[in-house]
């Protein structure tokens, strides 16, 4: 057997989902007795056969990849429930084995997975597909590059044929569902939670499922971004999230103000005023900076 | 005095790895460290805190790069984009030495993020050897690499474990970092004498030694880094300090992590072992 060959064997071994119980499969993908496909490639081991020793390693893998995820959806979590969210992780990794060689990847395709996978969330799929969403875009907010931004001075010359990009950090979503509101108070709850006794745990979980339960659709436009290394969701006005989501395509200013108001029926002095409220802002939260592949000259000469 | 010629770092003396547990205490109280290790992995990224936290630290502090997945013993080659961010922190660092796991992880772009253990062949030790060769004529740093706890042996296997370290440190012609805790561990789990591991090494490759503790289970001993060093490894490492001579030394302490303090002073008492050669003349 090749180094290759051994590797990509205990790797399909080692990955094949563990039993209900957390132990590992008795059978292999094809059927076969997993302690003979074991004892195949492992050495019995003093007190430990074969499958043991793989057991080790299989329990390993699955206990740190839904550990990981456990970690980094707490908000999914709440919305589906200990007991669904951990058959959607065990599914997930399943059909999505990390491709990275950073945990912090690991839920990059959940999103995309679940809107393959609908069952997996049931009634509550489009307020956990949300979640999926924010949660990751929190994920990706938090340690994303970002470039010099441009402030007031530089939006003084900024003209309709010129571009400014976004800061590479900040992530533009719209839910049907208000997640935000949800994520925020679903941290603050669990932040007390060192201090809380169990029953006042209990009351808190009741309330949660409460506040799941009982949460109303409501479009909502967000920017996911962060200031001094803390990640912050800011609610937006839709013209103004499609004028932002224009800008980091690359659309000129322009063109990225005409889409953002295409459907709006603010009067002329309406947009202007908007618009002299949203640049100000986006300049005082450093969302702006040059385009990508643009020096900063280009954008402002 | 360097110790050995992958040992330029003699001096460095005990350091510990920084943990997310420990940041408020170090910013605040800002106590003396000879250095911190830090998983290279965790600021492989673009921005944000991670790298806001490392560059507080780097002001202060010296810092050493411990990875945990590039997998030198990884059939396949090399992740160019892993090798790319590494080398971009590695700049940041201005890290003297990089070290990483004798192990593999990852096969045909799936990772397990686990440091799966080594059938202990010559082809195995060959791609390894070519692997951390390229590693290091890309990042232009000295790389050592680490044994590691094992819970398995395989059928295929041509030498012992040490053999096996040291056929891919003649042919890497690169530096040991010699975790006495995993020797110990493995040795358990494996039936062999620690010490014959130790006395098998060349004493001229290591630039650097772990030390940790671990969890003892009914059949077998995990390599959890959550507990005090026990006693048997201490004796271990003042073994491999006699051999070896002066060497940078770090606790690694992950899980269940105590207070800063507690950490620091369980690391320093290794210093009686490092300073013991010195006191004695040799």
């Amino acid at each position: 057997m090749t180094l290759l060959e051994l590797q990509r064997r205990m790797m399909k071994a080692v990955m094949q989902p563990l039993t209900s119980s957390g132990r590992i499969t008795p059978k292999t993908e094809d059927g076969r007795l997993m302690k003979i496909e074991a004892a195949e490639f492992i050495k019995q081991n003093g007190g430990l056969t074969s499958l043991e020793c793989l057991e080790i390693y299989s329990r390993s893998y699955w206990y740190r990849a839904l550990d990981s995820l456990f970690d980094d959806f707490p908000g999914l979590r709440a919305v589906l429930g200990r007991r669904a969210f951990q058959r959607l992780s065990r599914a997930y990794l399943a059909d999505c084995p990390s491709q990275s060689f950073t945990l912090r990847n690991l839920g990059a395709r959940l999103a995309g997975w679940l809107q393959r996978r609908p069952r997996y969330a049931g009634k509550t799929f489009s307020l956990a597909l949300d979640m999926v969403r924010l949660e990751w875009a929190h994920i990706e907010a938090f340690d994303s590059a970002s470039e010099k931004a441009l402030g007031h001075e530089d939006l003084i010359e900024l003209g309709p044929d010129l571009r400014v990009g976004l800061q590479p950090y900040i992530r533009l979503l719209e839910f049907e569902f208000p997640v935000d509101r949800l994520l925020i108070q679903l941290n603050r709850d669990s932040d007390g939670h060192a201090e809380a006794s169990n029953t006042v745990l209990k009351q808190k979980h009741a309330g949660l499922v409460r506040r799941v339960i009982r949460l109303i659709p409501e479009r909502t436009h967000l920017a996911v971004h962060r200031i001094d290394s803390v990640v912050y969701y800011r609610r937006l006005a839709a013209q103004e999230f499609r004028i932002l989501d224009a800008l980091r395509d690359g659309q000129p200013v322009g063109d990225a103000i005409q889409y953002g108001f295409e459907k709006s029926t603010a009067s002329i002095d309406e947009q202007r005023l908007l618009l002299e409220t949203w640049f100000a802002a986006w300049a005082e939260l450093g969302w702006l900076c040059p385009p990508a592949r643009l020096k900063k000259d280009e954008v402002t000469a | 005095m360097p110790a050995n010629r992958f040992n330029g770092f003699t001096d460095y003396g005990i350091g510990i790895g920084l943990r997310i547990p420990h940041y408020a205490h170090i910013f605040e109280k800002k106590p003396a460290v000879d250095w911190f290790e830090i998983i290279s992995e965790n600021y492989m990224v673009d921005g944000g805190r991670p790298l806001a936290t490392l560059d507080l630290i780097l002001e202060r502090y010296r810092v050493v790069q411990h990875g945990v997945s590039t997998y030198f013993g990884s059939a396949e080659p090399l992740n160019r984009e892993h090798l790319r961010r590494l080398r971009t922190l590695v700049k940041r660092t201005k890290t003297p030495w990089l070290s990483d796991h004798l192990c593999w992880g990852s096969v045909d772009g799936t990772y397990s993020h686990d440091l799966l253990p080594m059938p202990y062949t010559f082809e195995a030790a060959e791609i390894t050897a070519r692997k951390v060769r390229e590693a290091r004529d890309v990042l232009e740093v000295p790389i050592a690499v680490e044994n590691v706890s094992s819970y398995a042996e395989f059928h295929m296997s041509e030498m012992t474990e040490w053999e096996f370290l040291n056929e891919v440190v003649e042919r890497a012609d690169c530096g040991i970092l010699l975790d006495v805790n995993n020797v110990y561990v493995s040795s358990r789990n494996h039936d062999f004498d620690p010490y014959d591991y130790l006395n098998s090494i060349p004493a001229g490759r290591v630039a650097q030694i772990h030390i940790a503790g671990h969890s003892k289970f009914q059949k077998y001993i995990l390599d959890t880094h959550d507990h005090p060093v026990i006693d048997p490894v201490w004796k271990l490492y003042e073994h491999a300090i006699r051999r070896i001579g002066p060497t940078a030394t770090l606790l690694e302490w992950d899980d269940s992590i105590p207070s800063f303090d507690e950490v620091h002073a369980e690391a320093r008492k290794a210093e009686k072992y490092i300073q013991a050669p010195a006191k004695a003349g040799l």
